[in-house]
């Protein structure tokens, strides 16, 4: 991490896009007392050198995939910050193939930052936690589903605005339920992330009375995800594949690898829906998603990066919305006194999902409602009617406090 | 002598009971439903524009003034033909707007842009514009028409803009997505509803401090669920009231310690409301459930539920 080559990329990105706006709006600043010199919150954003390859082409991540998300945001708490004397930046740390990640925390540190949102997968991401842990420097998982990291490995120093796989999996199992179909077929891809959302998908049948009939495993016997010779192949093999099982409801593929879900719709050789890694996808977020004023989001962020807004980018999104209200309501940046505000009640984020959304105390994750969507439209938000917790019917999606491993240290 | 006495009071009753016309915009329906709220019926239906919402009648009542969002602008709907006669240039998406006190100028807030329009009705003119905060949803006059209130959805902030200078004077944090802003009409208080994090604010519009937040609690529903959105005060700030969204409830406030008197039940996702002049019913329009609700203000009791059409949301009633 010393040499030129192995160093991260950091890149600064200014949020004031207009000087003169600011001005007005510091004129306009009498109502809330701030400390004279304000606040200037850095937030490190330490992401992953690449993003998995899709199979369909217009769910290719953007390069910007998810930094662009916790831009937007920290462009919306400075428009606040501005009222507030406060403002907000991002720093943008690049890793490449190879980097420690601890290495990139050290520097971040270095440069007096405390706050960092990741996009990083579960092992790298605790490896940064730790390194951030003695300068009090506090983590916001954006990418990380692992349940471990809410379960066994979970952080104090960690707060997840991702969903856990258990949460998606109960979103959707929770709708496949009231949906009355209950007899799942389960395809699952050979790699280790495919057999943890196959393990939070089994776990969502049992909770919820869904029966998996069978379970198939999909080897990945490598090669490129796009061809010349095209469908043909596929259009033979799937139906094949999928012959000769149990009657069954509905097909559920844990396909996070992104190998062979998407290529499941219209080619099982029985009639059946897919859902899962493809078809009806349980997600944090979509573009289709007009609810809850989420279209002012959608077209705010289109109109700002020239794209589609993605769950990633919705995760890191959330994450630095978080960082600017407790930053706001505090007064404060010290990491401490935030994390006690996110996990208090005084939290109430409103982030586009019909309600506010508050930080389970017990392993740091966000309660969310969770999308499922085709890609085109929002099929249906979980939790579904009927689903109850005596606390928040959000705590029906994912690990509830009696079934936590997690001591927070 | 029963029998003498009826033409008698019926000429009365009819007398007092002015023929109020009440406007009610289908957010997915497109249209205004027009309400005689003599008969408490539904006497018209217009077709307007894209995704009506805000909704607003110029102080002569000679023209409806309706937020078509996503046709990108405020049209007039003249009340006399139930036509559309003009379209007013509103700046991207409005939203909700609010007219000055003399009925010359109109604000809208444009939630896409982050901004306050200012529009001359008679000229039909854009008048100027000012930067607010992210997603600017609220619009509040002060009965002197100098002091106008945007709350941002996103910033979480009431801006008090000076309506002669056009610039933002105060800001006051307040709870999240704040949504409606509403004087008392002695100006001594602002309410400002904030949806998502479930309070009311008061605030003190000299001093620019919150100087108390309503909270809500109504039995065996979640927090999550109270949603406030629609403020409506009474001419003397006695009683407030204050629509809950998916709560299904208004909620009735006393004016002057601020405790919450009464739930009242009405249809599902209330959005808005309005007095008639004389503040004997409030009409609320309820999202889900596709219809308006009256409440007899006060006997604080729901007495009738009025179907309109699809998705209503705003509701503005005539003066006159």
């Amino acid at each position: 991490m010393t040499g030129n080559a192995g160093a991260p990329q950091i890149g600064m990105t200014s949020l004031i896009r207009c000087p003169a706006l600011t001005l007005v709006f510091l004129l306009g600043f009498t109502a809330v007392s701030v400390a004279a010199d304000g606040l200037d919150v850095k937030i490190g954003y330490l992401r992953r050198p690449k993003h998995l390859e899709t199979i369909s082409l217009v769910q290719m991540p953007a390069p910007d995939d998810g930094l662009a998300g916790a831009q937007m945001a920290a462009d919306d708490d400075d428009t606040t910050g501005k009222f507030l004397n406060q403002r907000f930046s991002l720093v943008d740390v690049h890793l490449k193939d190879g980097d420690d990640p601890a290495a990139a925390v050290q520097k971040l540190a270095a440069q007096g930052i405390k706050l960092v949102v990741t996009d990083l997968p579960a092992d790298a991401l605790l490896k940064a936690a730790d390194a951030g842990k003695a300068g009090g420097m506090l983590f916001f998982n954006a990418a990380a589903v692992a349940d471990r990291l809410r379960q066994e490995d979970c952080r104090a120093n960690i707060v997840h605005t991702a969903p856990s796989r258990a949460m998606l999996a109960d979103g959707l199992g929770q709708y496949l339920i009231w949906k009355k179909w209950p007899r799942w077929l389960l395809v699952t891809g050979s790699h280790q992330r495919d057999k943890l959302f196959a393990d939070a998908i089994k776990r969502s049948a049992k909770r919820f009375g869904a029966k998996i009939v069978q379970e198939r495993e999909f080897k990945d016997t490598g090669g490129a995800r796009r061809t010349d010779s095209g469908v043909a192949q596929i259009q033979t093999q799937i139906p094949v594949f999928t012959q000769e099982a149990p009657a069954y409801d509905v097909l559920v593929a844990a396909d996070e690898s992104e190998v062979f879900a998407q290529y499941l719709p219209y080619r099982t050789w029985d009639a059946r829906p897919v859902a899962g890694s493809a078809g009806l996808v349980p997600t944090s977020w979509d573009a289709a998603n007009g609810l809850w004023g989420g279209i002012q989001m959608q077209s705010r962020f289109t109109r700002t990066f020239k794209r589609l807004m993605t769950a990633l980018d919705m995760q890191a999104w959330t994450a630095v919305r978080m960082i600017g209200e407790a930053v706001q309501r505090t007064n404060s940046d010290d990491p401490k006194t935030m994390l006690n505000f996110m996990t208090g009640p005084q939290m109430n984020l409103g982030a586009y999902k019909g309600q506010k959304l508050t930080v389970r105390d017990w392993d740091l994750q966000l309660r969310q409602p969770i999308l499922l969507t085709d890609g085109r439209t929002i099929v249906s938000v979980s939790p579904q009617e009927g689903f109850l917790n005596q606390y928040s019917e959000l705590d029906t999606l994912g690990y509830d406090r009696p079934a936590t491993k997690c001591r927070l240290q | 002598m029963r029998y003498a006495w009826l033409p008698v009071a019926g000429l009365i009753l009819s007398a007092q009971a002015h023929a109020y016309t009440a406007y009610v915009s289908n957010e997915r329906g497109n249209t205004v439903t027009v309400i005689d709220t003599d008969k408490m019926a539904v006497i018209k239906t217009i077709k307007v524009g894209q995704r009506p919402r805000g909704i607003e009648l110029t102080k002569d009542d000679k023209y409806c003034l309706v937020a078509v969002g996503d046709d990108d602008t405020v049209q007039m709907i003249d009340t006399a033909t139930g036509e559309v006669t003009a379209n007013l240039p509103s700046g991207p998406d409005p939203e909700l707007f609010t007219l000055s006190p003399d009925g010359k100028v109109l604000y809208i807030a444009n939630e896409n842009d982050n901004t306050v329009t200012m529009v001359d009705i008679e000229k039909r003119t854009a008048l100027g514009e000012v930067q607010v905060g992210v997603e600017p949803e609220g619009m509040g006059i002060s009965p002197d028409g100098k002091i106008l209130v945007n709350t941002s959805e996103t910033t979480n902030m009431a801006h008090f803009i000076d309506t002669a200078s056009k610039k933002i004077v105060a800001n006051v944090l307040v709870d999240s997505r704040p949504r409606f802003a509403a004087f008392k009409s002695d100006t001594s208080e602002l309410w400002v509803s904030s949806e998502v994090g479930g309070t009311v604010s008061v605030i003190d519009p000299v001093k620019h401090v919150v100087t108390k937040r309503i909270t809500f609690a109504i039995p065996g529903l979640r927090s999550e669920s109270i949603q406030p959105v629609g403020i409506n005060i009474t001419k003397d700030g006695k009683t407030g009231f204050v629509a809950l969204g998916p709560a299904n409830r208004v909620a009735v406030i006393d004016g002057t310690t601020h405790e919450v008197k009464k739930y009242l039940l009405v249809g599902q996702r209330v959005w808005h409301m309005a007095f008639t002049p004389d503040e004997k019913y409030l009409l609320t329009t309820n999202g889900i459930s596709n219809d308006v609700s009256v409440i007899d203000v006060a006997a604080l009791k729901v007495v009738k539920s009025i179907q309109v059409g699809e998705l209503p949301w705003g509701v503005t009633i005539t003066k006159h």
